[in-house]
């Protein structure tokens, strides 16, 4: 029965995607379109890096680092994929070739970047808040380092696979919005899942969490492989819209643009770090213009949010379906 | 001789050169009410945190019906079967009533997370036994009607009563009780008495508990065992406990006469 | 042998100014429990109140060479000066107001300050990097195939003293001795009847001037400066004060020392790609084995 309706839902989406995919292609401006598509890939930083922040309460500065092990393991597998393949510039993909090579380059880009997310988490998750915070930035610069200095995959001038033409551009709104919806999803299922519940438990007391029962570390591991490998997908779509990635694409400001994305919405909720994703989104652009100021007021605006609202926006709430909309979940959840 | 439920053999914990608890041994029998009492910093938390598995004791062996556990993390040991409260309550504030009982049986569910990730039927089914059971609890502790509420809303009492329904939902075999009657009046004290023996009876348990109001251990309490300094200084029943000379000095110095003690 | 020694005299530069700034980490998170993230900032900000003091002291019409000391002293003083009251004004107007919030709220604050700072440098200072006036004339010294600057002695020197006078100061003043019942207790501090608002006050400003010094030592050092250049040191300082025992004013001086010198000696040894690497590495390694550090003490939580 769930099944069913679960595929019906799913064919739906998918054939809704498509629609709005080639509308865009046909009557909307790219420049809005890649508005659009930052939205999107904004979004599943904003959910994966809610899942440890948010949600655990375990505040990584260090997300930036995962993206940026998702953008490389992706391109890095879609090039040597397509050349594997037979592709070349004369020998282009089809369109829906395209898609597959890039989803099969991003589960390699959630692999890689939920295993730093293990090796990164299995030892710092120990400490405590800013001690958390300070440690996962050093691995983050740790790892920005080690892209840096590897020649294989471009240096400080970047990764374009050794094309002349940069990495090839298979990001579009399909594909984003899938993945998108897919990711969220999933992660909000194991949000509001009794996992979900044990973790919001971690944030709140992590002594009496452990008194129940429940093995602390190894569930804030968990989430930090699950926050890593979805914010690692965001980067292989990153990689495949920009063309290019440059270690200095994944510095501290970019862990800090996804703080600010969650910090708007309400630090836990899922639905609050949707509409931070966006908000940042479209006013970054917004503030193209006046690109010097954009930084600036961004820092005023994370200090006034957190002298008025420390707990964001929309706090830990949730924006819910209207009730038409809503099915009924087991139990009293 | 049936194993005990809970046996402590000579066990020291020490912090810095400060040793918390020097040498303690004592035994309860499963199904029994016993009181660890003492004056304030004899070492009495930090028993149970040992018991509990926050501090790892460096000397001395604890075991649970027989089996070793000193050194166990917190969580295996809840999992064996020793659920706890805290003297200065640990409820999750910021969570619902029904999710601070409901999560206390995350240990036992039978799904991974994947199965939570995609929602599986299985996932369903546990869902709707924990918030069975947990409903069932706050039944039981007339809980039931303040379910959706925040934790932190409630009044001091009901969050006592919610701390111990939240550790039941573990269905443990030992209970440890850290200072249940604080910051209770003597009639709420008094009720609390008849509460911990029903606890007893209803959920099958043994209980342990850390107890300075006096008229409740004395009343409810079948073995007593008093440290001072960390060390033993008496054990046994509870008019011997209470009428030996040094649990007298420990708690009231050296001279005292009889009839401030009575009034205690 | 020599390039060992060449590179412990650098890296002991080097270090004695991480130690400096870091410094001010260890005193702000000693009294008010916080990483004041903006802390590299105000580092930043010192080296160019140092520069325009430089320049507004006469260093373009005089040639270098007879840029007086007592001018330099000027500099120096009038950079921890303007340092000072820039540390003062970000504790009353980001910090103050969230002394009491949940732990994380000061911590983004202070992330939020450090980009404000940055970015405000950026309008006012242009992003292009400028050089440092070198008020003090370079002399060069040879020992044993080993080159020491005077340049270098003066700021190991410099920094030694105000470590010397830090270290007198919380020991044997009231204030100091006020700053370390804070840092011990707070609540109780207060209800003994110490102006905590204002001891906190003074230690930001402190904190803030030894990062200003640390300011102008590396401009003498480096005579290079970018506006940008306040978030890689001040991170490189925190490290040093975390190595050392945060909370810890002689861990911190020892820390800062550690952290340049090992960062030295893999730039000499290894490869000076991997010099900013090392101090992550010595970071991450200290947190996981020791995380209260080298001459910290643990605090256990009370359950």
């Amino acid at each position: 029965m769930i099944w069913t309706y679960r595929t019906a839902v799913s064919i739906a989406l998918i054939a809704a995607l498509f629609v709005i995919n080639w509308a865009l292609d046909a009557f909307v401006i790219e420049y809005v379109v890649r508005i659009i598509l930052q939205c999107g890939i904004n979004a599943i930083l904003a959910v994966g890096l809610n899942l440890i922040n948010g949600t655990t309460g375990q505040f990584s500065l260090g997300h930036a680092g995962f993206m940026a092990v998702g953008a490389y393991a992706t391109a890095f597998a879609v090039i040597h994929l397509e050349s594997g393949l037979g592709f070349s510039a004369s020998n282009i993909p089809a369109p829906w070739m395209q898609g597959l090579l890039l989803s099969v380059g991003l589960l390699f880009g959630a692999l890689f970047a939920g295993l730093a997310g293990l090796l990164v988490g299995a030892p710092s998750l120990r400490l405590r808040g800013d001690y958390l915070a300070i440690v996962t930035l050093g691995f983050a610069e740790i790892i920005r380092l080690i892209f840096t200095n590897t020649e294989a995959l471009g240096g400080a001038t970047g990764y374009s696979g050794g094309r002349p033409l940069g990495l090839p551009v298979y990001t579009n709104f399909f594909w984003v919005f899938l993945w998108a919806i897919l990711l969220i999803t999933l992660i909000g299922n194991f949000t509001f899942s009794s996992y979900g519940r044990a973790l919001r438990a971690i944030r709140e007391d992590e002594i009496a969490t452990e008194a129940l029962g429940i093995n602390t570390t190894r569930m804030k591991v968990l989430a930090s492989v699950i926050s890593a490998a979805a914010v690692g997908v965001a980067g292989g779509l990153f990689a495949h819209l920009m063309g290019t990635i440059r270690p200095d694409d994944f510095k501290m400001d970019r862990s800090v643009a996804m703080i600010v994305m969650i910090l708007i919405g309400g630090l836990g909720s899922v639905s609050g770090a949707i509409i931070g994703a966006i908000f940042v989104a479209v006013t970054l652009e917004a503030m193209r213009d006046i690109q010097q100021y954009r930084l600036l007021a961004y820092s005023l605006l994370l200090i006034g949010l957190m002298i008025a609202r420390p707990q964001g926006l929309l706090g830990s709430r949730e924006l819910r379906l209207p009730a038409f909309l809503r099915r009924k979940r087991g139990g009293a959840a | 001789m049936t194993t005990p439920a809970l046996k402590l053999d000579n066990i020291a914990k020490i912090f810095g050169g400060l040793r918390a608890i020097d040498g303690v041994s004592f035994e309860v029998a499963p199904r029994q009410i016993f009181g660890l009492i003492g004056p304030n910093g004899a070492g009495k938390t930090t028993a149970f945190n040992c018991i509990s598995g926050v501090y790892t004791p460096e000397q001395g062996t604890i075991s649970f019906f027989g089996q070793s556990i000193a050194g166990r993390p917190p969580s295996q040991i809840a999992a064996l079967g020793i659920a706890r409260t805290f003297q200065n309550i640990r409820l999750f504030g910021d969570m619902t009533v029904l999710e601070n009982v409901m999560v206390a049986g995350h240990a036992t569910i039978s799904f991974g997370p994947l199965a939570a990730m995609f929602r599986l039927r299985k996932q369903a089914e546990e869902q709707e036994r924990l918030a069975t059971r947990a409903y069932e609890l706050l039944r039981i502790f007339e809980l039931d009607s303040l379910a959706g509420e925040f934790s932190k809303s409630l009044p001091y009492g009901s969050q006592r009563k919610l701390e111990i329904a939240r550790a039941l939902m573990l269905n443990p075999k030992l209970l440890l009780l850290d200072e249940p009657a604080a910051g209770m009046n003597s009639r709420e004290a008094d009720s609390l008495k008849n509460q911990i023996r029903w606890l007893r009876d209803t959920f099958d348990l043994t209980i342990v508990l850390v107890e300075h109001n006096m008229q409740v251990v004395m009343n409810v309490c079948e073995q007593v065992h008093c440290v001072d300094h960390g060390q033993t200084i008496a054990s046994g029943e509870p008019l011997h406990v209470q009428n030996h000379p040094a649990v007298r000095t420990a708690y009231l110095g050296a001279d005292v006469d009889e009839s401030t003690l009575r009034q205690s | 042998m020599s390039t060992f020694l060449q590179q412990l005299v650098n890296g002991l530069s080097v270090g004695s100014i991480y130690a400096l700034i870091a410094l001010g980490y260890t005193m702000v998170y000693g009294t008010l429990g916080l990483i004041n993230f903006a802390h590299g900032e105000v580092f930043m900000i010192g080296c160019y109140i140092g520069l325009y003091a430089a320049f507004w002291l006469g260093y373009e019409t005089l040639s270098a060479a007879s840029f007086s000391p007592m001018s330099a002293t000027l500099v120096l003083l009038l950079a921890m000066a303007g340092a000072a009251i820039v540390g003062m004004l970000i504790e009353r107007f980001a910090y103050r107001p969230l002394r009491g919030a949940p732990r994380l709220a000061p911590l983004i604050t202070a992330i939020g300050v450090s980009l404000l700072l940055q970015n405000i440098a950026v309008l006012a200072f242009s992003a292009n990097p400028r050089s440092f006036p070198s008020i003090i004339t370079e002399h060069r010294l040879e020992f044993a195939g080993v080159t020491i600057t005077n340049i270098k002695i003066f700021i190991f020197a410099v920094s030694i003293l105000l470590m010397l006078a830090l270290e007198f100061f919380v020991k044997k003043t009231w204030t100091g001795r006020a700053m370390r019942a804070i840092s011990v207790n707070l609540p109780a501090a207060k209800l003994m009847g110490v102006p905590a608002d204002r001891v906190i006050s003074l230690t930001f400003a402190i904190g803030s001037a030894l990062a200003a010094a640390g300011g102008i030592l590396f401009g003498l050092d480096q005579t290079k400066l970018e506006p940008l250049m306040g978030n890689m040191i001040g991170l490189k300082a925190f490290i040093a004060a975390v190595l050392g025992g945060i909370g810890n004013i002689r861990g911190a001086a020892i820390g800062g020392l550690l952290i340049g010198i090992a960062e030295l000696m893999t730039a000499g040894y290894i490869s000076s790609d991997y010099r900013d690497a090392i101090t992550f590495v010595i970071l991450i390694v200290i947190l996981l084995v020791r995380p209260q550090g080298l001459l910290g003490v643990v605090r256990q939580e009370k359950v």
